[in-house]
């Protein structure tokens, strides 16, 4: 995998996570800003949806191509998912929502980084 | 008629989303045990299973309106607590009962004990949003 895009895309989510935690600390759901750095997140995880779909082929035998893409599907779940949970709760939690799914992107492309390298 | 505080809004929508994301995880995670490799560690992928459908449960049980489904929440978090408690008692005691890991073994360690803690705050959120009689 490109260690580069998940480094970059690792960044950005705990960027996201850590802007959440502020909107958390501060009592204020999640407006139109917050969930429009949910929606670069989102591109993110689609380009990277995109490039491991594309580097597919490519693979070592060992690699489990079905529970490979399965999560390539979930990382790119995420951000939409829990925008439109976030978006319908007028309290703090809404920001605490998007807090749980910026760390849960990291932990998905390290995930997708072991099952790359043949792990299971 | 006596109403109960809705469980789906403020820190249970958190709640519901880190449930949604282990009944996810879970489903997929023994469906893909049970279907490829099924016979290699039977009871392990068996409790994998289990550890799905009581985290559906849960989901479910949170989400949703009405007593049933509070109902449905109160055992799904009550047989995940017994679950972790005994399944990560197990793992350590006898380790070859599982060849391999479960959302539960260790107390689940390899999910940085969040199946731990979360049905404590299940529980913690059902009695908080329980039914109050004035």
């Amino acid at each position: 995998m490109n260690d580069g895009l998940q480094l970059a895309l690792s960044v950005l989510s705990v960027a996201v996570a850590l802007v959440a935690l502020a909107y958390v600390v501060l009592d204020r759901r999640a407006d139109r800003v917050l969930l429009g750095v949910v929606a670069l997140l989102w591109l993110g995880t689609i380009v990277q949806l995109v490039y491991g779909l594309a580097r597919l082929p490519s693979a070592d035998d060992d690699v489990h191509g079905v529970v490979f893409v399965l999560y390539l599907l979930g990382l790119a779940a995420v951000p939409p998912a829990a925008a439109w949970w976030a978006r319908g709760e007028p309290s703090r939690a809404g920001a605490g929502v998007v807090v749980v799914a910026g760390l849960l992107v990291p932990f998905l492309l390290l995930r997708l980084s072991t099952l790359w390298s043949g792990g299971a | 008629m006596p109403e109960s505080a809705p469980r789906r809004s403020s820190w249970g929508r958190v709640l519901i989303f880190v449930y949604a994301i282990f009944a996810i995880a879970a489903t997929g995670r023994s469906s893909y045990q049970l279907a490829t490799q099924a016979s290699d560690a039977p009871f392990p992928y068996a409790l994998s299973a289990v550890a799905a459908i009581v985290y559906i449960g849960a989901t479910l049980g949170l989400a949703r309106e009405g007593e049933g489904w509070r109902r449905v929440a109160w055992a799904a978090c009550g047989t995940e607590l017994v679950g972790v408690l005994v399944v990560g008692t197990l793992s350590v005691a006898d380790q070859e009962l599982f060849p391999d890991d479960t959302v539960w073994s260790a107390y689940g360690a390899g999910y940085g004990y969040l199946p731990l803690l979360l049905p404590f705050a299940g529980l913690a959120w059902l009695w908080r949003t329980r039914i109050t009689r004035a």
